[in-house]
């Protein structure tokens, strides 16, 4: 019984891309000790090494960077102001004085500092957020009933906000891509006719950059919502993001369902299935795995596409937190960038864990027919 | 008239400039409850024979007619069991037998076909592995399963392309058994295409070799007088089984020697002398 379990959980885990953690499992329950330390060795030890690797090489260049650029600030104040100055400058970065300091890349130690600092922000601003509820609580509710629109809290989004902001962003794009592509892909897949006819429209859209998406997004979103004066900064990024992510799904859906085996398509044919039953019991089973990698594919180039159409159309989300952050130009700016570097890179991460694991499910051995 | 006819058939693939004729002048006739084997080599075109006889392909000329009338595309009434087995393998095996009984029976109800499905599960000794998927299978179960597929559809001609060519010969040799029981049983009309002439002697009324392609053609016929049910063990000392299948095994090496004579080279070989090395591992085997 307890064996059992323990199988259900490191299942659990290597299904969710955590299988590192078996071997130090296993080893505190005391099995095959040998085997387990070398595991946790190749599996821990060494993903840890290089991380402090890692760790040290960014610490040394910005080491250099901040001497480079302390050595310049001094030898600019020599020159335009003469050598008190140059003093005075090298005694206020010394100081750590933040008015003078280099502004370049920051240190690891800086990243979480300014790390600590956002998740603070947030909470306070979550508290002045919940406290202007409870305030205009009474006030809405009064409002309501006499058919007003309600207050809402219009104060500055924290980063959490900003993070959330993007995953919704990235979600509502990746749905639109799947409803988008998927019943193109399979329609265009079923037909030659139709392939050979759109096959010009997707091999010259498929490489446009996301930047000119946006802005074809841009114009035509623009003159749709000219009568509402609602914010159309979302769904243009969302539908801009949709857009450009589509096409690994399109180009997917259309090969999955263009190359299903004729061994299937013979059995459909001695079974003589309808039409209906041809596509949904044979042809769209047997293309899922390819449909899938293409949906794969698609959510990873929607979140990467995400930050830089945020970032142009100025919707709010992680893509205008770096960009702020680089037009503010304060001291911590920097080391919030790459605050905000990491959390994107962790939250790709794990959407496409996400998309494997979904991928492992649905896929089935191919030649397992045969 | 015969059940199943086919009239100086040719089956030729590519355009006209690059035309790579498969079947040629083929003529045969099947009649009602037979039971006709079809032996050739691999690669002579007993698949796309297979395939025209099905439907799923169309002969470049000639005629094929079931029953009096042409043969134009698939029909419940040829079942045909897969050389590769062609079981869906997002479904289970019931589900498999499930998909083809409900094609071929819309009018049953769900009870009906759920009872169908089960006795032929039960008659191909598979029910309890019915939710097991086709990747968990033997080849041996997996090609039941298509037999039961095939089976469960209750075609009036069975058409089987080496059902039982990927098996080993202890499998291969139960399923013989267990289809010619099946047929026995429904005495339904059977055409057999297979690369093994004692199992086309074993199983068939009649056995018609398939001269080599491009090009193939049917041969002579040849007429198996032998008593049903036959004992595979007691087959072997039987005098017309070993004359039949010297003869049709000749016939097919000598047609198969006509195509590979190619060439008359003789090339000489080295004459080299074997030298004698007892002497040298004597002595290294008594240190």
């Amino acid at each position: 019984m307890n064996n059992s379990l323990s199988q259900k959980t490191t299942g659990m885990f290597r299904f969710i891309g955590l299988g590192f953690l078996e071997a130090p499992i296993n080893l505190i329950q005391g099995k095959e000790t040998k085997k387990n330390l070398s595991l946790i060795l190749k599996k821990i030890v060494a993903p840890l090494v290089s991380f402090i690797f890692f760790i040290g090489v960014w610490q040394t260049g910005s080491q250099y960077l901040y001497n480079k650029e302390a050595d310049y600030r001094i030898e600019k104040a020599r020159q335009e102001q003469g050598d008190e100055a140059a003093l005075l400058m090298k005694n206020c970065i010394q100081s750590g004085d933040v008015s003078c300091q280099p502004n370049t890349l920051p240190s690891p130690a800086q990243v979480k500092v300014s790390f600590f600092k956002l998740l603070e922000d947030h909470r306070l601003i979550s508290q002045d957020k919940k406290a202007f509820k409870e305030k205009t609580a009474a006030l809405n509710a009064q409002r309501k009933s006499e058919g007003k629109s309600i207050i809402t809290y219009t104060g500055r989004p924290s980063f959490v906000d900003q993070i959330i902001t993007s995953i919704k962003t990235v979600f509502a794009g990746f749905l639109l891509a799947i409803f988008i592509a998927v019943p193109i892909g399979i329609i265009i897949g079923l037909s030659e006719t139709l392939r050979d006819s759109f096959n010009w429209l997707i091999q010259i859209f498929k490489p446009v950059s996301p930047v000119v998406w946006l802005l074809l997004v841009f114009m035509i979103v623009k003159t749709l919502t000219k009568d509402s004066d609602s914010d159309s900064s979302f769904i243009i990024s969302f539908i801009s993001v949709g857009l450009c992510s589509m096409w690994a799904t399109l180009v997917n859906t259309t090969m999955g369902v263009s190359t299903v085996d004729q061994d299937f398509i013979n059995v459909a044919k001695v079974l003589r299935l309808g039409s209906f039953q041809k596509i949904f019991k044979v042809i769209l089973p047997s293309s899922l795995p390819l449909i899938f990698t293409g949906l794969r594919i698609t959510l990873s180039v929607a979140w990467m596409v995400l930050i830089a159409i945020e970032l142009l159309a100025q919707s709010p989300g992680l893509g205008s937190f770096v960009w702020e952050e680089f037009q503010n130009g304060a001291n911590d700016s920097n080391s919030k960038i790459i605050v905000a570097m990491f959390i994107i890179g962790i939250i790709g991460f794990l959407l496409d864990r996400i998309m494997l694991a979904v991928q492992n499910v649905v896929s089935f051995n191919k030649n397992a027919g045969n | 008239m015969a059940y199943l006819e086919l009239k100086n058939i040719y089956k030729s693939y590519g355009s006209a400039q690059q035309k790579h004729q498969v079947l040629q002048n083929i003529n045969l006739e099947i009649n009602e409850g037979e039971f006709v084997a079809i032996v050739g080599f691999s690669g002579s075109g007993k698949t796309t024979l297979v395939n025209l006889i099905s439907g799923l392909q169309k002969q470049s000329s000639g005629n094929l007619l079931f029953k009096g009338l042409p043969i134009n595309g698939t029909s419940h009434e040829r079942g045909i069991i897969f050389q590769n087995y062609s079981l869906l393998p997002w479904l289970s095996v019931y589900q498999n037998v499930w998909i083809a009984v409900k094609e071929t029976f819309p009018n049953k109800s769900k009870k009906e076909l759920d009872e169908l499905v089960k006795h032929y599960l039960d008659m191909v000794n598979l029910s309890p592995a019915s939710s097991k998927r086709p990747k968990e299978l033997s080849g041996g179960m997996k090609q039941r399963v298509a037999v039961a597929r095939t089976l469960a559809m209750d075609p009036e001609m069975i058409i089987m392309d080496e059902p039982l060519g990927a098996l080993d010969a202890l499998t291969r040799g139960n399923l013989q058994d267990e289809i010619l029981g099946i047929w026995e049983k429904n005495k339904k009309t059977a055409l057999l295409i297979t690369n093994d002439v004692d199992e086309g002697i074993y199983m068939a009324d009649r056995i018609i070799p398939l001269l080599p392609g491009p090009n193939a053609t049917l041969g002579p016929e040849f007429k198996i007088d032998i008593p049903r049910p036959r004992d595979k063990t007691a087959l072997n000392d039987n005098p017309v089984f070993k004359s039949l299948r010297n003869e049709i095994i000749e016939f097919l090496m000598e047609i198969g020697n006509d195509n590979n004579i190619a060439s008359d080279d003789r090339y000489d070989l080295p004459d080299a002398e074997p030298k004698d090395l007892r002497s040298e591992f004597q002595s290294k085997l008594t240190l």
